[in-house]
């Protein structure tokens, strides 16, 4: 192949000639139906990026609901109506939309935002490199996993469009409300999942298979960097976690399609009256089955945007990454024990004391080294001389907030605590503190981190603060305040934010003004929302201007970095090295006493 | 089966297979028959049951597939998975057998 | 570019490509059916005492396709060991047997399908149960505003269940089967022909009847795709992609190797499907 395989917005920028010897395959070939891992990351890239502003979209709207309860939605509101039709009649959100944007947030946000965007998008775009790999091992599998994905995607977008909405019962789909309710969506939602779930299953063989096979020689597994460590890790969690939901989803959809009572119990009553089904199922069966993945999920969440966050802080402060193998150990420990702690999401159904409290503490268990991973972040910076450009700010700002929504899950791990916060705002700001300040940052410190690496050209430093300062702020002033609400009492589920819970003369007693503090706080939060939605405009400004109009770089390692894939061209070929690869050193080799520069790559043999 | 067949005439491993396959008939036949005797307890039924397939999948895993040969990376991740399998199904039988029973009318 | 590995083994793993990918995929499929046999077991033993029915299915003919299936394991791996000894003739023979079996085992499903598809329970308004294989459908079926008439009458060749029996059994013994054993006395089969206008209810014993046919139904469908699936890869291996054979025989051991294994992973699921469906 002789095009410089970019993005097929990237302009003609120097095409590299590597090898005369393959034909052209093609606009097609190269840029759609792709084999090459680092074109398939970028349209996983791309495309989940798109999917978690749609996420984020929905989110805007709900909030709206929650802090004007039934007032129509400005500008919005009319559209929603002439597309969606009654549900949203009025431009106003209704109860039922509602529900089915906020199932459909969580889905998209989950199955089709970060966990692309961090396991797929970068893993694709950086495993093979980081390991001296010219490839993925299963090319083709690959471009099957990439498409699989983006069927499924857009299986649960359709969805919307269907009489009756998208699913409504949550993210997590708990039978039967899921099934019970009559409208298709929810079917939707499951063959939307199986094609997710099959997706994720071809990647995570892959990337497996590749970390295990293609390892250039002198690429020990101590050598690793950490971020493919962690992408090795992810593998696992998704190959071994992802099946159960989908036998759990093939399940519901005879639940849903064939009249089966797999999660229905007997005597299950629906609309006023007894159901017309054969009972004897067990609607604890799905929650298991569903947490069984779910819960490894936070960790698929976590664990790439960890492993970039390593390599942005390594990068930036000059200096070897503190405690690179309790790093590693943390993380295949996080792994492990990540697939016995799943039913803490459960203590509310009735489980007994005994497995409440071994769930209990291999939950505290698994926070052990998630504090270690965090710690030697943090000991890290000591003693650096810290660049603080836009990719480090994001990297800094994750330490702290996954610090907060990391603490604040221990009293939901406690079971006790838990029967007073579970369902309420605090569990929603403390998974949003690990995913959204958590990991989209991480993953907004990668974006600005290894953009010049596949566009050859950096983003702008100026417009890439702002965007930081703007998420950092609004970020805290969204979620900080939902920790209180939940304290309070707020449960997650209320379509108008409480409204209907305000006693008539909020002054009148103590109960009355605290229910008004906490449901006055919606507006401020709401208020926040939509300037976090506003301070992404720079970023998208941002990214697509810089691959016009950013400054090039001018070599090949404009970081100064150590890890390989700083050691091919830029934009990386079709084949990623030019030359054979050797590995000698470790991953973080910076400001090696005697070296001639402070850094070491790692296929560089000596010190001179 | 590992790179080493050289060692081995491929009629040896014939044979192997035939007795496996030998084997997993007796084996079928086996549970069947007990089957159409009828223990005093279903919990001997189940367990013979049981017992019979475990050893049949592992005739079929061992030699069929050549675990019983195969490089340490593919124990490594089988390992792996048996642990996690066993977890998801003792546990959540466990969770089960302690959440107290509905009442039902 | 080549990726390497991809024929021969890599040194300090001792494995080329695809059988590392092959045994990570079956893995998780190791995970997949593990998460339907928990199931399984837990609404066994979550259902209500008496209530999980015994002895619904042919016990002979799913014997039979047991022997199928361990038959077809047997020639995959004589077929692979063939083509090992260079006999690529040998292979071809040997191979066909197995997809033979294939398409036997998955002849012999549709039939216990088809069975248990035409097998009535139908509930009449004065409590009888008629329970047995649908002879014929009389009349109806015609469409008026877009739903389909039901018929006239039924006809079902089966046995009789008085009304004390079933409203005996209501509760906890719903099953015809059990209520037989329980009784005691033989009941005759013969033929009854069922106005539609005395039926309570009528439904077959698909999937939606109780839940051990819906996991029956659930957990035998999802093998019975693993079998057409692996039939296809091992019929496209076997013909169409034989052609290299020529080309790269090593590569070509290596697919009949690496189908085989996801072949054997199928029988080795049915060698568990079969007791805990058909015998327990």
């Amino acid at each position: 192949m002789s095009q410089s395989t970019k993005t097929a917005h990237a302009p003609a920028h120097g095409a590299h000639h590597s090898g005369g010897d393959h034909h052209d395959p093609g606009f097609w070939r190269t840029y759609v139906f792709s084999t090459d891992h680092k074109v398939i990351g970028i349209q996983y890239g791309v495309s989940s990026l798109i999917f978690l502003f749609m996420g984020f979209l929905l989110m805007l709207a709900m909030r709206w609901q929650i802090a004007w309860p039934n007032q129509p939605i400005p500008v919005v509101g009319p559209l929603l109506e002439a597309v969606l039709g009654q549900p949203a009649s009025g431009g106003v959100l209704g109860a039922d939309l509602y529900n089915s944007f906020g199932a459909m947030h969580g889905t998209i946000m989950v199955f089709l935002g970060v966990v692309p965007l961090g396991f797929a998008a970068f893993g694709n775009y950086l495993v093979p490199l980081q390991i001296g790999a010219p490839d993925m091992t299963f090319p083709r599998i690959n471009m099957a996993s990439f498409w699989s994905f983006l069927v499924g995607g857009l299986i649960m977008m359709v969805s919307f469009f269907i009489p009756g909405g998208a699913a409504q019962g949550g993210w997590t789909s708990y039978s039967p409300l899921a099934t019970s309710i009559p409208t298709d969506g929810q079917t939707y939602w499951i063959i939307g999942m199986v094609f997710l779930i099959t997706s994720s299953l071809l990647g995570s063989v892959n990337f497996i298979a590749t970390v295990i096979q293609l390892r250039a020689p002198g690429m020990g597994w101590m050598r690793m960097p950490f971020f493919t460590w962690a992408q090795f890790v992810t593998a696992f969690i998704l190959l071994l976690a992802f099946p159960p939901l989908e036998a759990a989803a093939v399940l519901q959809l005879m639940d849903k399609v064939a009249g089966t009572s797999f999660y229905l119990p007997t005597g299950l009553i629906t609309g006023g009256k007894l159901a017309d089904i054969s009972g004897g199922g067990s609607p604890l069966l799905w929650q298991h089955l569903f947490w069984f993945l779910a819960h490894p999920e936070v960790y698929v969440l976590i664990l790439p945007a960890m492993g970039i966050v390593g390599e942005v802080i390594a990068n930036n402060s000059r200096k070897p990454i503190f405690g690179y193998r309790s790093l590693v150990y943390s993380v295949l420990a996080v792994g492990f024990i990540s697939f016995i702690v799943w039913a803490h999401h459960m203590y509310l159904t009735g489980m007994g004391t005994k497995i409440s409290t071994f769930f209990q503490t291999t939950t505290m268990i698994i926070s052990v080294p998630s504090v270690i991973i965090l710690t030697c972040l943090f000991l890290s910076l000591w003693g650096g001389s810290i660049r603080f450009n836009s990719a480090m700010l994001f990297s800094l700002a994750f330490l702290p907030m996954f610090g907060i929504g990391g603490l604040t899950g221990l009293p939901l791990g406690f079971n006790f605590s838990d029967i007073h916060l579970h369902d309420s705002y605090y569990v929603i700001a403390h998974f949003h503190y690990v995913v959204a300040p958590g990991s989209i940052f991480a993953l907004f410190a990668g974006v600005y981190y290894w953009y010049p690496k596949a566009t050859g050209r950096k983003m702008n430093e100026l417009l890439g603060k702002i965007h930081f300062a703007g998420s950092f702020v609004f970020m805290n002033l969204i979620f900080f305040p939902m920790f209180a609400q939940g304290i309070a009492g707020m449960s997650r589920r209320m379509s108008d934010g409480g409204a209907s819970y305000m006693v008539s003369d909020a002054t009148a007693d103590v109960v009355g003004r605290l229910a008004k503090s906490v449901i006055d706080a919606n507006v401020g939060i709401s208020v926040a929302a939509f300037l976090l939605g506003v301070s992404q405009i720079p970023f998208i400004i941002n990214f697509f201007m810089s691959m016009f109009r950013g400054e090039k770089v001018t070599s090949d390692n404009p970081w100064d970095a150590t890890t390989l894939e700083w050691q091919t061209p830029t934009p990386p070929p079709h084949g990623n090295f030019t030359e054979s690869i050797k590995v000698y050193r470790g991953p973080y080799e910076y400001s090696v006493p005697g070296a001639a520069r402070d850094f070491l790559p790692q296929n560089q043999p000596s010190r001179a | 089966m590992s790179d080493n067949k050289a060692h081995h005439g491929h009629g040896d491993h014939s044979k192997t297979y035939w007795l496996v396959f030998f084997a997993l008939i007796i084996g079928t036949i086996v549970t069947v028959g007990a089957y159409f005797i009828h223990f005093d307890t279903i919990f001997l039924t189940i367990a013979l049951a049981l017992a019979i397939a475990s050893v049949k999948a592992s005739l079929v895993a061992g030699w069929f597939m050549h675990l019983a040969s195969e490089q340490r990376m593919i124990y490594t991740i089988l390992g792996f998975t048996a642990f996690f399998f066993l977890g998801m199904m003792l546990l959540t039988i466990w969770a089960m057998q302690d959440t107290p029973k509905p009442i039902f009318p | 570019m080549d990726i390497p590995y991809t024929v021969m083994p890599r040194r300090d793993t001792g494995l080329y490509n695809a059988k590392l990918g092959i045994w990570l995929f079956l893995a998780s499929e190791v995970m997949l059916f593990g998460a339907l046999f928990s199931s399984y077991i837990l609404l066994r033993v979550g259902s209500y005492p008496g209530v999980w029915p015994h002895g619904l299915l042919n016990v002979p003919v799913g014997t039979v396709n047991t022997l199928v299936l361990i038959c077809s394991s047997v020639t995959v791996v004589l077929g692979w060991a063939a083509l090992k000894a260079n006999q690529f003739a040998k292979y071809r023979k040997i191979q066909a047997i197995t997809l033979a079996c294939a398409g036997m085992f998955c002849c012999i499903k549709s039939y216990e399908y088809y069975d248990k598809f035409t097998h009535y329970e139908v509930i009449l308004k004065d409590g009888r149960v008629i329970d047995g294989h649908l002879v014929e459908k009389v009349g109806g079926g015609q469409l008026v505003d877009g739903r389909r008439q039901p018929p006239e009458a039924i006809v079902i060749h089966g046995v009789e269940f008085p009304a004390d029996a079933k409203a005996a059994g209501m509760a906890k013994v719903p099953l015809i089967h059990n209520l037989e054993k329980a009784s005691g006395h033989h009941l005759e089969h013969k033929e009854f022909r069922i106005p539609w206008s005395d039926t309570k209810k009528v439904q077959n014993y698909g999937p939606w009847h109780n839940t051990y046919l819906a996991i029956y139904f659930t957990m035998t469908g999802l093998h019975a795709l693993h079998v057409i699936g692996g039939a296809l890869v091992i019929g496209w291996i076997w013909g169409p992609g034989a052609a290299m054979w020529k080309s790269d025989p090593e590569r070509y051991t290596n697919r009949v190797e690496v189908s085989g294994l996801f072949w054997h992973f199928v029988d080795l699921v049915w060698i568990f499907l079969f007791p805990i469906l058909y015998l327990l």
